[in-house]
């Protein structure tokens, strides 16, 4: 009797240890928008999610959920992971803005971290990346690189961010050849391996002889690589399965450094709602191989754009800039404010078509 | 603006290839409710069918095998939900997502090794002289054959359904498969047929996409293609020329779109991305407002477990 007792006494305080010791891991949520095999945007997030456990260890606990639909149904993701006991919760896309907003009204004590968005609260950060620097060496390259002097370009959605990279790339790809036109298709999706290979496969038929891509899937190289003789850019992610060509370099996402810097800062207890906007800089915008395929001379004027970026010597919203509608925008030697950035609805000056609402 | 750098015999061309994948899908789907079973896991089979597919071809350089694995892939998939709703009366719908939820996992299982690779590739027809024509030569005579065989199969199935014998079991089993049980056909045998048929050509139409429309292998790349060829199902009110002409209205929106905005020309993206949808709504709406209407074409099992004691 008193054996079963004591037993039953050492089972519980078992049990009460055991559930302390797993309260006491930091349990921290992904949400993402594509698979994590999508070899671009999701990709890169889950290897920043893997470096979290990698470098904390028995501290925290990762779960994630793949190929969740902004809107409505990542609300309910969301709502899962705080209810299961996620403390710490990341969602990746920017069509999770305002159902970040709302769960975490409801989830005081929850973190949020919500990727390229602009909407804080107290218990909601935002970070991104300034994508818009490896776009402009992209640009660049284009620009160079390119024969029938039309460029095509894949965008997802027309958000502040997909703009600004348009807008970027388009003003360096100018500067180099003034007689270059830039294609735009809206696909509306991030993740169509189908629908962005038509896309690329459209403007190619079409003359364009270098396609950008602002959509996740490795489908738009493969297009590029069958048609032969066009130049594509990895986003997101190296995709360097397709090098030296069709894919000459690369934009590559580093979100490791920010995820694991996060969730140290929820462990010590020091998380403070911030806005984080890094680039080259800071590493969370990298610059993958320029391939040989690239002239040389055009890869050395690439790699100097890019350590004037790092140093901060060169911004590549740099005056004298013009609207799309001849309105003056930024004077000589002016550089764009991020308020304006952030929020970037318009075209530069040059740019063809109207941006969809 | 400038219409003149759309090449229309391109445009067609490409329509083709974009509408065979869910031409594929849906036609097998067709099949499966022809024979009063609802598989909603179109999508799971199909992107089963991508990964078998592609991984056969890479494996074997032979993207024919390929075709033929995937189909193969396919079937075996849709014979698991064809098991649990035939034997084991499980619920069809439910059953159905789960086999896509399933589908999807077990493609992005076995593909870890294949992100990346290059497909083989596709035999292309490509007659001397007559793919030359101009206009009819690039439209007509310079597919794959994956292209062809997807246009006979229409033919297969619409004149199958119509005028041959196990096509008239296989409906009457679909529309009420009590009489059909009890003129002695093998109700569960023959919608396992038709079950195992639907997945091979959702697999084909999968594989499709993998080997020949991308062509590679990324997870979750069929992206809801297995949804528009269930839609489509509907919208053809289960008439096999009704299928083609959907999947070719689609296929052809989606690449007219895109030509149109890499043309320059200000379209409103948004409704033209969403109107095959929207047509499928509304076919929706005007099939169940008339209701004897919905009974000529929908098949009256449709959905409903059958067991031999009932």
């Amino acid at each position: 009797m008193k054996i079963t007792t004591i037993l039953t006494g050492a089972a519980l305080a078992l049990g009460l240890a055991g559930a302390a010791a797993a309260q006491d891991k930091l349990k921290v949520g992904f949400v993402y928008v594509g698979p994590v095999g999508d070899g671009g945007w999701t990709y890169e997030h889950d290897q920043g999610r893997l470096a979290v456990e990698e470098a904390l260890g028995d501290k925290v606990e990762t779960i994630y959920q793949e190929s969740v639909p902004e809107g409505a149904d990542s609300e309910r993701v969301m709502t899962q992971m705080a209810l299961s006991g996620a403390k710490l919760i990341f969602t990746t896309s920017f069509g999770y803005m305002d159902p970040t907003i709302n769960v975490a009204a409801k989830f005081p004590d929850v973190k949020f971290e919500h990727a390229t968005g602009y909407k804080r609260a107290d218990n909601v950060s935002t970070y991104s990346a300034r994508f818009y620097e490896g776009r402009a060496v992209q640009g660049h390259i284009a620009g160079k690189m390119t024969k029938t002097n039309k460029i095509g370009y894949i965008a997802s959605f027309p958000i502040p961010e997909v703009i600004r990279g348009i807008n970027s790339a388009y003003i360096h790809a100018k500067k180099v050849n003034p007689d270059v036109e830039f294609s735009i298709v809206w696909a509306y999706t991030w993740f169509d391996p189908a629908k962005e290979a038509d896309a690329a496969k459209a403007l190619i038929e079409q003359g364009a002889d270098v396609i950008l891509q602002h959509t996740d899937s490795t489908a738009p190289q493969a297009a590029a690589e069958q048609a032969g003789g066009v130049v594509t850019f990895g986003q997101a992610s190296d995709m360097a399965e397709y090098a030296p060509f069709p894919r000459v370099s690369s934009i590559i996402d580093n979100w490791a450094p920010y995820y694991v810097a996060r969730t140290q800062a929820v462990l010590d207890g020091t998380w403070e709602s911030v806005d984080t906007w890094d680039g080259i800089p800071t590493g969370m915008v990298e610059i993958g191989e320029i391939t040989d395929a690239v002239p040389a001379d055009v890869k050395a004027e690439a790699l100097a754009m890019i350590e004037a970026m790092r140093t901060g010597d060169y911004h590549p919203f740099t005056g004298p800039l013009k609207k799309q509608d001849g309105s003056d925008w930024l004077a000589d030697g002016e550089v764009a404010d991020d308020g304006t950035l952030a929020g970037m609805s318009f075209y530069v000056e040059g740019l063809t078509g109207d941006i969809p609402n | 603006m400038d219409l003149s750098s759309i090449n229309p015999v391109f445009l067609i061309a490409s329509l083709m290839v974009a509408a065979t994948p869910i031409l594929l899908a849906a036609l097998g789907e067709m099949v499966v409710e022809k024979a009063g079973v609802l598989n909603l896991g179109v999508e799971g089979m199909m992107i089963t069918g991508a990964v078998c597919g592609f991984i056969v071809a890479v494996e074997s350089g032979s993207p024919t095998l390929g075709f033929i694995c995937a189909a193969l892939g396919g079937a075996l998939l849709s014979l698991l939900f064809g098991v649990l709703t035939q034997f084991l009366l499980s619920n069809q719908v439910a059953t159905g997502l789960g086999l896509t939820l399933f589908g999807l996992g077990l493609s992005a299982l076995m593909g870890q090794g294949y992100i990346g690779i290059k497909a083989p590739e596709v035999f292309r027809l490509d007659i001397p002289v007559i793919s030359d024509i101009p206009v009819l030569g690039p439209i007509l005579f310079s597919h794959d054959l994956m292209v062809y065989l997807s246009l006979a199969l229409v033919a297969g199935v619409w004149a199958g359904l119509k005028y041959t014998r196990a096509g008239m079991i296989l409906r009457a089993v679909g529309e009420n498969h009590d009489a059909a049980h009890a003129l002695g056909y093998k109700v569960v045998r023959i919608r396992l047929m038709a079950i195992a048929f639907g997945g091979a050509c959702a697999g084909l139409g999968g594989a499709y996409l993998s080997l020949i429309r991308v062509p590679q292998w990324t997870e979750g790349m069929t992206a809801g293609a297995g949804w528009i060829a269930l839609a489509l199902v509907v919208f053809a009110s289960w008439k096999a020329g009704r299928v083609l002409l959907g999947a070719y209205l689609f296929g052809g929106i989606t690449v007219l779109q895109l030509n149109l905005q890499a043309a320059g020309v200000a379209i409103p993206v948004e409704y033209l991305s969403m109107s095959p949808y929207l047509i499928t709504i509304i076919v929706l709406v005007i099939i169940s407002a008339d209701k004897s209407r919905a009974a000529l074409n929908a098949p009256a099992s449709l959905g409903r477990s059958f067991h031999a004691s009932n």
